[in-house]
């Protein structure tokens, strides 16, 4: 964050901070180890205060829960801030030392009053208040999220606007504070690390900077671009307009994993040449010219993974893999050659030493201080370097180091599409505690706690239908349709409908979900959608679920 | 076996220490001696940490862990200070300046001994680590109390205050049936010792989930779901950090417990290489154990600063789909 690309504390620190904003992340079920540390915090006496549209099961640890409306983040952040402006409570002296652009920042919000911030966020104004100054009063604070705010289509606008709060309050740069983006995938962070993004170099560099640039085109003997390429949502719409037409793609699964489902699979299929590297025969892999069978990383490949306080961590091979199965290092080696570029053959070490030999902030991590200290976190820059526990103290310096920290001019803007006559209930969708993304490897365990899909309902909608527990309905978009049975959670309000995308040969949640994403992260609007629930024409169904249905457990 | 359990919302124990960047102060030092030798250690330190930085013969532990607030229950690790007029926990009792510490007089051993017969006769310690080596050492004699009591299917059912006379022609046991109620893990209460650690566990020092408690009173104390429920009917969200801090062996992996019945679990030929889960980002060390290229068991190393010894459901059971299930060979 802050031009960074990760977070800025660590998770030792939630156990010792003040305040949690914990804003859109069910972190109990979708990071349960990461709440084990808050749990600590909360026992030596952290408020927590949990922002999301459902009452989750991380929101049944909070001191306040704020139940606002899906998509309206940045109303209740901008109304926050107004409040903490007018009451006084900004800290004036880290916005005049660290910050830029705080006048405009201050206009932008001014028309946030309480009222009109309750009437926006469905959040009473008194609550709002009371979140506004405890998190501005806290000695330390962090605010935490995860998908609630970056998978809406003003993705970024929602992360900078948490981000505002935090440099309005001085909340970021000390120990105990911060801004928290929980990573969702064991190695999300280590990708855009090695610059695995559309506009990054290893080592999170900016790939528009020359310099940079330059390092790495006489160390690789290459031309690298000097603009940002397309991201995922890009590259679809450009294989939709047959202008990409070849693509590899490495142990991730968008024909299930991405949102309109049914338009993925169209597009999938114009290609020229798919090749699909897995370790499983997925849907993705299923539309493959060529499938790459590989390791699974984690357990039969030697490398590093980073995690969400930015520690970079060894994977280790623990067994075989199976017959056939190559090493992805190989099989990228092996297509370099294919390609014209002789790598030679070289093993997860050479590799990570390269990147820290062209990585300044990575430098200090040789393998063999990874293994004496269990991982370091960057910016990590000499091999005497302890690694940094917390980010941007620079800031704390007067005057502060480096460039200044800039507010952003950030404004509401609910759910592309909002309710209405014909699709009058709105579907967000997360996770469930047993299971992960599209169940390729949580389907791979039996366990009391999987349930499968099902639509939870409030128990307001699901008496205003007549829907039992069980029920099976029929989700209709403007998109597809979909059968789930009917799980009526206490947790959620009228009007809105959850789901996950655990079981999408069950039920293909993303058949709903809307194809239209924020232009600068490229995250499609996984939360927000307009459905409508009818009950299912296929009754017999519904009685087979609703025995599965009556062993869920809770947490 | 008796004792309180720490109350929910007490501070964290400084006990729980782990080395961490960024936060050494200085602590001033205290002096004691131990077994006849001078110590100087951080004040704090307890009496078992000051005793394990020398080489003095192993104080056993089974209560204990490091990344547990102590609860003093199994007195196995008790020791000898001079002018206190009982022996002393070693493993919560902070050294203080001139303590004059013995781990092996004759009170302290008499002591041990007495705790290991009482532990062995009345409860199945045949996957304790350590159990037998301590029984020798010790010299204890659990026989003496005499033959194991008949099988009793009844443990659950006993009522608090409803007290039995005891037999003198059988030694007392908790034996009972052995739990299988999920696909993940198994509870064999015929071999717990109520030493509380999965009550901890699951409680307030990390899981918070509250699925299992102590129920009953006097001998009749077992570990419990919510009226004896089965596990898919209670709370448990099956994380095993219960079984994670199980001395004994009580709580098992349901694999693990199967190809012990098989006889296919041979601990000796087993690897165990730590890597990162491959689920969500908080990137927790899983400890694989591997056994003929099979992945037989993950657990998470105490000492590590992201876990702590803890995962989740998916870190514990949920790398099964990286190589297809292999039959306990018998």
């Amino acid at each position: 964050m802050l031009g960074a690309g990760g977070s800025t504390s660590s998770y030792q620190e939630a156990e010792e901070t003040d305040v949690v904003l914990l804003w859109g992340s069910n972190a109990r079920e979708a990071h349960p180890i990461w709440f084990h540390h808050l749990l600590k915090g909360i026992r030596n006496g952290t408020r927590l205060y949990v922002v999301d549209p459902r009452r989750t099961s991380s929101a049944q640890w909070a001191d306040v829960w704020l139940g606002l409306h899906v998509g309206a983040d940045v109303a209740l952040a901008n109304t926050m801030a107004r409040e903490i402006i007018h009451a006084g409570l900004a800290h004036e002296s880290f916005i005049a030392n660290a910050t830029s652009g705080f006048d405009a920042y201050r206009a932008c919000v001014e028309p946030y009053t309480l009222e009109h911030g309750a009437q926006l966020t469905g959040i009473p104004a008194e609550v709002i208040r009371e979140a506004a100054h405890a998190y501005a009063k806290a000695d330390k604070a962090m605010i935490c999220w995860t998908l609630g705010i970056t998978e809406h289509h003003n993705a970024v606008d929602n992360v900078l606007a948490l981000i505002n709060l935090a440099l309005l309050t001085g909340h970021v740069g000390r120990y105990g504070c911060g801004v928290n983006p929980l990573r969702g995938q064991n190695n999300v962070q280590g990708g855009g690390d090695m610059g695995a993004l559309p506009n990054r170099l290893p080592g999170f560099q900016d790939i528009r900077d020359d310099e940079a640039r330059a390092k790495y085109e006489a160390r690789w003997g290459v031309r690298i671009q000097p603009t940002y390429g397309w991201n995922l949502t890009e590259m679809l719409m450009a294989m939709d307009r047959e202008e990409m037409t070849s693509l590899l793609v490495v142990g991730e699964n968008p024909a299930q994993s991405d949102a309109d489902a049914h338009h993925v699979e169209k597009v999938l299929r114009k290609l020229d040449h798919l090749v699909v590297q897995e370790i499983f025969l997925t849907k993705t892999a299923q539309l493959a010219h060529v499938v790459l069978p590989a390791t699974a990383s984690w357990c039969e490949a030697e490398g590093t993974v980073t995690n969400s306080e930015r520690r970079v961590q060894r994977v280790r091979k623990a067994v075989e893999p199976p017959e056939g199965a190559r090493d992805e290092l190989w099989i990228l080696s092996e297509l370099a050659k294919r390609l014209g570029h002789d790598w030679g053959k070289p093993s997860a070490e050479d590799v990570w030493n390269e990147v820290r030999e062209l990585s300044p902030k990575l430098f200090g991590m040789s393998y063999e201080r990874l293994e004496k200290l269990g991982g370091l976190q960057w910016p990590c820059r000499t091999l005497d370097d302890p690694g940094s526990l917390f980010l941007h103290a620079r800031l704390w310096e007067v005057p502060a180091q480096g460039r200044l920290a800039p507010f952003s001019v950030v404004e509401h803007a609910g759910p592309v599409e909002m309710p209405d006559a014909d699709y009058p209930f709105l579907l967000t969708t997360g996770r469930r505690l047993e299971s992960y993304n599209t169940g390729v490897q949580s389907g791979g365990y039996d366990s009391p706690l999987h349930r499968g899909e099902s639509v939870d309902i409030s128990p307001e909608d699901a008496a205003m239908l007549g829907v039992q527990h069980g029920d099976l309905l029929t989700i209709t978009s403007r998109r597809g349709t979909v059968d789930a049975p009917a799980h009526i959670d206490r947790g959620l309000r009228a009007g809105v409908v959850f789901m996950t995308l655990h079981f999408p040969d069950d039920v293909a949640t993303n058949l709903l979900t809307i194809d239209i994403a924020d232009p600068k992260s490229g995250t499609a609007e996984f939360k927000a959608c307009a459905v409508k629930l009818e009950p299912a024409r296929v009754r017999g169904l519904a009685r087979g679920t609703t025995n599965v249905l009556a062993t869920a457990g809770t947490d | 076996m008796t004792g309180i359990a720490p109350h929910a919302g007490q501070v964290l124990s400084p006990l729980v220490r782990l080395e961490r960047a960024g936060k050494r102060r200085e602590v001033p030092m205290v002096e004691c001696s131990i077994d006849g030798r001078a110590v100087r250690v951080e004040e704090g330190t307890t009496i078992l940490a000051a005793c394990r930085s020398l080489d003095v013969p192993e104080i056993p532990t089974l209560c204990f862990a490091e990344t547990l607030r102590p609860v003093n229950v199994c007195r196995v690790c008790m020791v000898e200070v001079e002018g206190a007029r009982v022996l002393v926990p070693s493993c919560s009792r902070p050294v203080e300046q001139g303590m004059v510490i013995h781990t092996r007089s004759e009170r302290v051993m008499s002591a041990r001994r007495m705790v290991l017969e009482f532990l062995a006769s009345s409860v199945d310690l045949s996957t304790t680590p350590k159990a037998a080596e301590w029984i020798a050492e010790y010299e204890a004699e659990p026989a003496r109390y005499g033959p194991p009591m008949p099988a009793s299917d009844e443990r659950d059912l006993a009522l608090t205050g409803h007290h039995h006379e005891p037999s003198v022609e059988y030694a007392a046991t908790v034996q009972q049936p052995v739990k299988v109620d999920n696909d993940l893990y198994v509870r064999d209460y015929a071999k717990c010792i109520l030493c509380y650690k999965c009550v901890e566990a699951c409680g307030p020092d990390h899981q918070n989930t509250f699925a299992i408690a102590i129920a009953g009173r006097g001998f009749d104390a077992r570990v419990s779901t919510e009226f004896a429920t089965p596990l898919p009917d209670s709370a448990c969200v099956y994380c095993g950090n219960c079984i994670a801090v199980c001395p004994t062996g009580a709580l098992m992996s349901k694999q693990e417990w199967d190809m012990r019945q098989a006889g296919a679990w041979k601990e000796s030929e087993q690897s165990v290489t730590d890597t990162i889960c491959p689920y969500c980002g908080v990137g927790c060390t899983l400890s694989l154990h591997v056994q003929d290229n099979q992945i037989v068991k993950a657990t998470s190393p105490m000492e590590n600063s992201v876990t702590m010894g803890n995962l989740c459901i998916k870190g514990r059971f949920g790398w099964r789909f990286v190589q297809p299930r292999k039959e306990p060979s018998s």
